[in-house]
């Protein structure tokens, strides 16, 4: 039969041979009865919204889109990516107010960070609180991550951008809104770190939000526009010879797989350059380009959490083969469970107590670890763990930089080897 | 559900195909006392084993006028009095690079003089309505072809025959007729679950049978010169097309692309096949090839999508009596009155014809009932709305609460139509999924066993799409042999239809076992052989 070699098509839903292991492996369909789960969603459901776009399920909106269906599918069905696109292509509920507030992480960051010290203390009090449950149903056991005052950008161009032109090696980084507007600290804590490697930090010039959460809230016509924005961006570093990192891995994921998924914006030629800061620097120090050396007082007994898009980059091992090379660190590596806060979706009235559900295990484990913090790569696991587990969480960059010795290590790397 | 048949009737049918069970509502209809009896299941034949193409008329409308005007009526009649069989998708005449343009004027004007409307449209604007459709097109014009499910639509005939005081019962075969004198009085049936034997009687016997009718009226003792023409189709996993899709050329092989239901369904070839094929039809890996070459052409998708199955079914073509050679063949509908013809009185033959021609075909096999009778009643079939069809007065309120409605409901809604309340949803376990892909729930598969004369797996297939989705039964043959085993409890009976039904699917799956459904049929063996333990014994 010389006929239907390949018979494989753009709807790679008919590669689904229905072992249900997808649904076996969501965390949502093991909290909330009303999710259909990720097999009737995607595939099955795909015939149907074939058939006629009226057998679109509403229901679509708990899926989280962590892609644990992806990852555990044998057989490569893109499952996570046809329930986010029907989302996009069949849902008739608008974005809310509430979707469009949330979404738009970079718009709100610029507005909070100028009047950051209000913001954080309005955001915290409780009658705002109720207000946000109440009016726009954003739950009100949720904590808003505290604004900073001073951008990452601010920042970075005063403190650190004319120092890195002295490095002969350059990466660019892409920060994202979070360590922009929340936690300028982490973006501080790679320079520091790439910097002692030997390697010199660039912004690219005019990063926008990712879109992770537009997409997630459907906002697609500005995900797409910020993400030709950030494409365009990344091809001017790419050309002068960059890589580009990034510390947040939803940020790297998006970037890498979501922008041609369901942006539909083509990034073949510089999804390569796209990477974790984390794999960088292992890389390097495997392949022996750069040298870590490390302060010998440190003692920490630290639990690594998997993001669920970490997950699906599958790059856990970079960021914990790091942590492991910490002389003093007590490695624990926890389960792979979502913590259930999937960016946005937890803030939602409807999702907080599926969202606690979900990652329940999590805290649990957490707690009865007796660890000193948890580390991870991702800022919205971090709300989350923090606020559920009451531990305290850093990005494995942010471990480096404190456990690293920077005058030896810049020493080792400045001596030819 | 099933009566113990009483032993007199008016009128007594035979077949439970589309025209058996819809000859059995009309009869039913004019206060007939009716019975129909079924050798297998409903829709076992022909009736389940076609295109499920609402035909415009069109196709016929060059070769065989009548036929396209019968068409074309009864298109319009279906489309009211069964709606929730029906879906009107439209459907393309196109003419591809290889045929020859001139024959679309001839079709165009063919058309208008059988009455059918149609539209010739650039082959730019046909390519945008259906973007399946080849995009090198030369010529296309629009009709009003449209699909139909042929299970659905005898299950509605079925059920209105026994509102209206009709018996039906299935699984009971034809074994000899009771005669007195040049008289047919009765037929003698044998039970296929339990062997029994049984006469009954009635005033009038009519052999709707397909292609089993040529068997039938030998047992009655005459001959029908009859030819099975097996006609090979192949299932594609999902819907390709959302129009139907037709070459535009003389009627050959492979020329009609029919989206039905969740599938696409690309048919069809003829051949002539002996006698001793019709009740095992294989699919050859020659049909499978031409179909999905000439299909191609129609649609390029159909070269990398998914094929689910391959079937075949039977025409039941019959030589015009007419001609003594036997090969001049009728078109359209043949009523025989085996009295006038053979000198057999009360037997009566319904023929040849379509799917979509069955209503008609009832309504001439009734009439002639009812004129040997002496029953003076005119035929309300085309008029009365089939059960599920019925015009719903709150059907605005409908539309508006069916947006909350979960995709199962909503798949439920279309196979049950306005039935669909009948179906009881008590707890959280009713609305568990049995099929997930064609999404029937408990509650659907438990209505089905009680109402719609449902005793093995096939049955419940036929009337709910259980195991006719991407996985062939994989995932719920065994869940719906569970909840039928509830009803019946004979687990060893149940283990027996469970291993002959994963057998059905596989016939299925054999000609077109490649890429994904390879994996699908091994991965299915191995859960069913591997976990279950189901084996060759239990067959």
């Amino acid at each position: 039969m010389d006929l239907q070699q390949q018979n494989i098509s753009d709807n790679n839903f008919e590669s689904c041979i229905k072992c249900t292991i997808c649904t076996v492996y969501c965390p949502v369909t093991a909290v909330n009865p009303d999710y259909p789960g990720p097999k009737q969603a995607g595939p099955d459901g795909e015939r149907y919204r074939l058939k006629r776009p009226f057998f679109y399920d509403e229901a679509l909106k708990y899926c989280l889109n962590c892609k644990r269906c992806e990852v555990a599918c044998p057989n490569n069905v893109k499952i996570g990516d046809i329930i986010q696109a029907a989302r996009i292509k069949y849902s008739s509920h608008k974005p809310s107010l509430r979707d469009t507030m949330l979404a738009n992480t970079d718009f709100m960051g610029s507005m909070a960070t100028a009047m950051a010290p209000i913001v954080n203390f309005t955001l915290g009090l409780k009658p705002v609180k109720l207000i946000l449950d109440k009016v726009m149903k954003i739950d009100d056991h949720r904590t808003f991550p505290k604004y900073s005052s001073e951008k990452f950008e601010t920042w970075f161009r005063k403190e650190a951008a004319e120092k890195q032109e002295g490095y002969a090696r350059k990466v660019s980084y892409f920060h994202g809104c979070y360590v922009n507007y929340n936690f300028p600290q982490l973006g501080k804590d790679l320079v520091k770190v790439l910097n002692a490697l030997g390697i010199g930090v660039r912004l690219l010039d005019g990063e926008k939000c990712c879109g992770v959460a537009k997409i997630a809230n459907r906002c697609i016509d500005e995900a797409t526009r910020d993400g030709r924005q950030n494409l365009k961006a990344i091809r001017e570093a790419v050309e002068r010879g960059d890589d580009v990192v990034a510390t947040s891995s939803t940020c790297c994921f998006t970037l890498r797989d979501e922008y041609p998924h369901l942006l539909k914006l083509d990034n073949h030629d510089v999804r390569d350059h796209i990477e974790l800061a984390t794999r960088l620097i292992y890389r390097l120090i495997d392949n022996g380009d750069v040298k870590i050396v490390f302060r010998n007082d440190y003692h920490k007994r630290v639990a690594y959490h998997v993001p669920c898009h970490m997950e699906k980059l599958g790059w856990t091992i970079y960021s914990t083969s790091l942590l492991k090379m910490i002389p003093g660190l007590e490695f624990i590596h926890l389960d792979s469970h979502c913590c259930g806060i999937a960016g946005t979706y937890g803030f939602k009235k409807e999702n907080y107590e599926y969202s606690q559900g979900i990652g329940e295990p999590l805290f649990r484990q957490i707690k009865e670890s007796g660890c000193d913090f948890v580390a991870c790569d991702c800022e919205t696991c971090k709300w989350q763990i923090e606020m559920s587990a009451g531990v305290s969480v850093l990005n494995p960059v942010s471990v480096l930089a404190d456990a690293i010795d920077v005058e030896k290590t810049m020493l080792a790397n400045s001596s030819p080897s | 559900m099933e009566n113990t048949p009483r032993k007199e009737y008016d009128v007594i049918i035979i077949g439970g195909g589309a025209t058996g069970a819809g000859t059995a509502r009309d009869c039913a209809l004019r206060g007939l006392k009716t019975i129909l009896a079924e050798r297998l299941d409903f829709t076992a034949g022909a009736t389940g084993r076609n295109h499920g193409l609402l035909h415009s008329g069109a196709r016929y409308a060059h070769t065989d006028p009548e036929s396209a005007s019968e068409c074309i009526k009864e298109n319009i009649i279906l489309k009211r009095i069964a709606r929730h069989c029906v879906e009107e998708t439209g459907g393309l005449f196109v003419t591809l690079p290889e045929d020859d343009l001139n024959y679309q004027d001839a079709f165009v004007n063919d058309c208008f003089k059988a009455g059918i409307h149609v539209d010739v449209l650039d082959p730019k604007e046909a390519v945008k309505i259906e973007p399946a459709v080849n995009p090198d097109i030369i010529g296309a014009v629009k009709v009003p072809d449209g699909s139909i499910d042929p299970f659905r639509l005898t299950t509605a005939n079925v059920l209105d025959a026994r509102m209206h005081g009709a018996d039906i019962i299935t699984y009971h075969e034809v074994i000899g007729f009771e005669k007195s004198g040049n008289s047919i009085t009765g037929v003698r049936l044998r039970n296929h679950h339990n062997g029994e034997e049984t006469v009954i009687h009635g005033k009038v016997t009519i052999n709707a049978a397909g292609i089993w009718g040529h068997h039938i009226a030998k047992l009655a003792g005459v001959n029908i010169n009859m030819y099975p023409a097996k006609g090979a189709l192949l299932i594609f996993g999902h819907r390709v097309n959302n129009m139907v899709v037709n070459r535009c050329r003389k009627p050959g092989d492979a020329d009609i692309l029919v989206p039905a239901d969740t599938i696409s369904i690309i048919g069809t070839t003829s051949t002539r096949i002996p006698f001793d094929e019709i009740d095992h039809m294989e699919v050859t890996p020659e049909e499978v090839d031409l179909l999905l070459r000439e299909g191609e052409k129609l649609s390029p998708a159909l070269a990398y999508t998914r094929v689910l199955r391959a079937y075949a079914g039977v025409r039941p073509l019959v030589a015009d009596d007419s001609d003594p050679t036997g090969r001049s063949i009728s078109r359209g509908i043949v009523c025989l009155d085996h009295a006038k013809r053979d000198g057999l009185e009360g037997f009566i033959t319904i023929t040849g014809g379509k799917l979509i021609t069955y209503r008609l075909m009832a309504e001439e096999a009734t009439n002639l009932a009812c004129k040997k009778l002496n029953i003076d009643k005119p035929c309300e079939t085309a008029e009365i709305p089939l059960p599920g069809s019925e015009p719903d007065s709150k059907d605005e309120e409908r539309r508006a609460h069916i947006i909350e409605l979960s995709t199962e409901q909503k798949a439920a809604e279309g196979r049950h139509g306005s039935w669909t309340g009948k179906i009881e949803s008590r707890s959280d376990s009713d609305d568990a999924l049995v099929c997930e892909c064609e999404q029937v729930s408990v509650a659907e598969v438990n209505y089905a066993i009680n109402e719609l004369h449902v005793h093995n797996l096939i049955n419940l297939r036929r009337r709910t799409r259980l195991g006719m989705g991407t996985c062939q039964g994989e995932l719920c043959a065994c869940r719906g042999a569970g909840l039928l085993d509830k009803h019946d409890n004979c687990s060893d009976r149940s283990l027996k239809d469970l291993a002959s039904f994963m057998e059905e699917r596989w016939h299925g799956m054999y000609p077109v076992c490649w890429g994904e459904t390879l994996c699908e049929v091994q991965f299915t063996s191995w859960l069913y052989q591997g976990v279950i333990g189901l084996g060759d014994s239990h067959l």
